[in-house]
């Protein structure tokens, strides 16, 4: 392979259908829009409304050409839940940031006994060369009472790990939920802090 | 580019290749646009539904949704429509003399090929139409190129007289980018001239058309070695030069920033002279196309050395690391096999939804499976496939579930002969090509029985209207057919036609095992909505007793994802096989309360999660 290597962040984004893995990979997108970066977003996300996999790739930076993160350069993992994030793990380049919710969501594959869930899936993840930082968002989200509030929690988990600061994402997911459901403004903020929160120190 | 019709841009907004495509269309002046849901294309009319001085519907299939294109075009307006690549299967017959007849007003065809098998049967390549139908081809590689494009082709739809391909991929459709965008520019409409030389395609006029077509490839060849779209993007590392198009210009120019790419935008016809020019320019060339090797053979036939699938592979999406690889064969270099480290972890398949009206008739078919064949369709229920359900035995292609149970009807063995023969279809596919295999079935007397499973929705592809639902693309009141006097339209003895509600399972069942056993044609019609879609009213949550469950596991057979098993037990039999038990749980957040579990429940151990009777 040839050539220079511009720097454009990648972010890879995994999980299952209906976390919400989309809506977070857009406002990350918009977010880097608003600095000034190029930016590519894409998604496999075929029949991902019928419970399967969901990854999204984020790219940014001064120009992006491929839509796709090479295999091994992802920057940073975003895992929406414990076992994709595990399968994306070879994604990961050599020191990269993984930021994962341990939250498990089992599919009927494997409550009817045909494959196994995966006993310690965080353990596995750790075993790679990798800062990893976990996380129950499900949890976080539950107890700040709405469930849908996962994919806003796993925001504020990857906010202090980007190029630029914090509130520039947070100041989108403000902008995101005011233009849709006005209400769920402030509830998100605490969300996005709450996930902050959970992976600091 | 020079587009000369593009008003100045406005704006610049994050859009995939589907919104850009949309955007451009109505900024073209299109007046009619319609399209057969289909990924990756389906968003495409979607967003172009959004706008009001624009016709569009949903059509009943890539046929109809082209005729209304090629007529809309007749009578003086631009017209669009949209379709994966095996919708272009089912359009190809007004496609291959519409493109002998020609457009009055632009017409244009974004045509989205699935590279990489997200959600399909098959991953032809749609450029081949190209050749096949003499008309252009276009080829993004991302959204402001597909919105340029887009409003090139239909510039050039009209200079030439053709209709014209946008090819897409699923890598252009659901990638999101910047985009500048610009407004509307209203186009005139000229009246419809009577001119049946011109458009009645018998053969004596469709003989002077073709001369009119051949003249026509002259000078879209000429177009293509000098339009704009094919440039060549320099580079100082010579050693291979690369002919690359769509996502895979992309994915070379992020392995080899350095070296030479001359970028086909135009692909079709292939501009054969430019190539040999830059070829002159580098050591080896190396042609970069998903899929097939189309442009690779034509530039063969014309001596123009070349690689392409001799070190590239004939399938999936050429990714970065991929071409890399390709390269590095060409060089004579050893192919490294590292591969991402493969993590162990299960497959994810998708599966049908919690509370899935479909769950119930593949119970019923699964119980029935050993002594009937069941011959499926392309939606939701194709999932009929796998776990728990393993009830489908064959899938082809939009509405053959009906022709082909009729010819394993006809053609059965002696062997066979006491089996029962089931095609399960949906409602879009029903009236989208289903229909005529139940006329065909009927009218020869197969020993059918038919599932129609009516969701009131196109469900695989996020739950589109269709002229069964009762409402349009924008959610007004529309006709709407009625499945039962349909099929009685058709032909079907009335007494073989019932409906029946999918979550009354043992009634359902009944019912299936009935009228399989009939020597007759029948219908079976389930009524319920799909579970994502508005008019879809769940019910008070389930849950289970944990004293009362017994690990019996029946349950687990319906398929819900709402059901988890807890805990898991191997019992030795004194005769007979061990069995597995396993104890269950339900999540309430996710249960519609539909109660097809607790029907397969012989324990009483299955519900309300909140008190009170089963709704």
């Amino acid at each position: 392979m040839s050539g220079k290597k511009n720097s454009v962040t990648n972010i890879l984004i995994s999980g299952v259908g209906g976390q919400g893995v989309m809506t977070a990979a857009e406002i990350l997108s918009q977010t880097a829009i608003s600095l000034g970066y190029d930016v590519k977003k894409t998604e496999v996300s075929g029949m991902s409304q019928r419970g399967g996999v969901v990854t999204s790739h984020v790219r940014f930076g001064e120009k992006v050409m491929s839509p796709s993160v090479p295999t091994g350069e992802a920057d940073i993992l975003l895992g929406f839940e414990a076992a994709e994030a595990l399968r994306a793990i070879g994604q990961l380049r050599p020191g990269g940031v993984v930021l994962v919710n341990s939250m498990r969501i089992i599919p009927p594959i494997v409550s009817v006994g045909i494959h196994d869930y995966p006993d310690h899936p965080l353990d596995e993840i750790h075993k790679n060369d990798c800062d990893v930082f976990d996380l129950d968002a499900g949890k976080i989200a539950d107890d700040l009472g709405e469930i849908r509030l996962g994919n806003t929690v796993m925001l504020g988990a990857v906010a202090d790990h980007l190029p630029f600061d914090a509130k520039h994402l947070r100041e989108q997911i403000v902008e995101w939920f005011k233009a849709r459901k006005p209400e769920l403004v402030a509830l998100n903020e605490e969300a996005f802090e709450a996930g902050r929160q959970a992976v600091s120190g | 580019m020079n587009i000369e019709s593009s008003t100045p841009v406005t704006e610049k907004v994050l859009m995939s290749g589907n919104e850009a495509v949309a955007r451009a269309v109505w900024e073209a002046g299109a007046r009619v646009a319609c399209a057969y849901p289909g990924t990756p294309s389906t968003e495409i009319l979607e967003n172009l539904s959004a706008y009001d001085d624009i016709h569009t519907h949903w059509s009943v299939n890539e046929k109809t949704s082209l005729e209304v294109a090629i007529g809309a075009s007749v009578a003086g307006s631009r017209a669009f429509c949209a379709m994966k690549h095996v919708g272009v299967n089912v359009a190809a017959d007004p496609l291959m003399s519409l493109t002998l007849a020609g457009v009055t007003g632009g017409l244009v065809i974004a045509v989205a090929d699935d590279v990489g098998f997200s959600s399909s049967q098959n991953e032809q390549d749609s450029r081949y139409w190209g050749r096949f139908g003499h008309l252009p081809i276009f080829e993004p590689s991302d959204s402001q190129e597909a919105r340029d494009m887009v409003i090139n082709a239909f510039e050039v739809s009209e200079k030439y007289g053709t209709p014209v391909i946008v090819r897409m991929t699923t890598r252009i459709c659901h990638v999101k980018c910047l985009v500048e965008i610009g407004e509307r520019k209203v186009q005139t409409v000229t009246a419809f001239k009577r001119d049946p030389e011109h458009w009645v395609m018998v053969p004596q006029n469709a003989k002077k058309r073709q001369v009119v077509q051949f003249e026509r490839d002259a000078r879209l060849t000429e177009l293509s070695e000098e339009t704009p779209w094919n440039p060549v993007i320099d580079g100082d590392d010579r050693r291979v030069g690369f002919v690359a198009s769509g996502p895979a210009f992309m994915h070379t120019s992020e392995a080899f920033p350095d070296a030479p790419i001359l970028k086909l935008g135009f692909s079709y016809p292939v501009p054969i002279e430019k190539i040999r020019a830059f070829a002159d320019t580098v050591d080896s060339l190396l042609v970069v196309e998903e899929t097939e090797p189309l442009v690779e053979t034509a530039l063969k036939a014309a001596s123009v050395a070349c690689h392409g699938k001799d070190v590239l592979p004939r399938c999936g999406e050429l990714l970065p690391s991929i071409i890399s690889k390709g390269v590095e064969t060409l060089h004579g270099g050893v192919v490294s096999q590292e591969m991402a480290k493969q993590s162990e972890v299960f497959p994810r398949p998708p599966s049908m939804c919690t509370g899935c009206p479909h769950l119930s008739p593949y119970y019923c078919l699964s119980k029935l499976a050993r002594k009937t064949t069941i011959v499926g369709d392309i939606g939701c229920y194709t999932l009929g496939a796998g776990h728990p359900w393993r009830a489908l035995d064959t899938a082809v292609s939009m509405g053959a579930s009906m022709g082909m149970a009729l010819g394993m009807d006809l053609g059965r063995s002696e062997k066979d002969r006491k089996k029962g023969i089931v095609a399960v279809i949906g409602d879009s596919t029903f009236l989208h090509m289903g229909m005529q295999g139940l006329l065909e079935m009927n009218y020869t007397n197969g020993n059918v029985t038919v599932m129609l499973l009516d969701n009131s929705t196109t469900g695989m592809t996020g739950g589109q209207e269709h002229a069964g639902t009762g409402l349009d693309i924008h959610g007004a009141p529309a006709p709407k057919v009625d499945f039962e006097k349909l099929c009685q339209a058709l032909g079907v003895n009335p007494e073989r036609i019932h409906t029946v509600d999918p979550y009354q399972l043992p009634e359902l069942y009944k019912v299936m095992k009935h009228e399989i056993a009939q020597p007759e044609p029948s219908v079976i019609i389930t009524n319920q909505p799909c579970v994502l879609i508005d008019r879809f009213e769940g019910k008070p949550a389930l849950k289970v007793l944990d004293d009362k469950c017994s690990g019996c596991a029946k349950c687990l057979s319906v398929g819900c994802p709402a059901i988890n098993v807890t805990r898991r037990e191997t019992e030795e039999r004194k005769s007979g096989p061990a069995f597995e038990r396993a104890w269950v749980t339900i999540d309430t957040a996710a249960c519609t309360g539909c109660n097809l579990c607790e029907q397969t429940c012989a324990y009483d151990a299955i519900v309300p999660a909140q008190g009170g009777e089963i709704q």
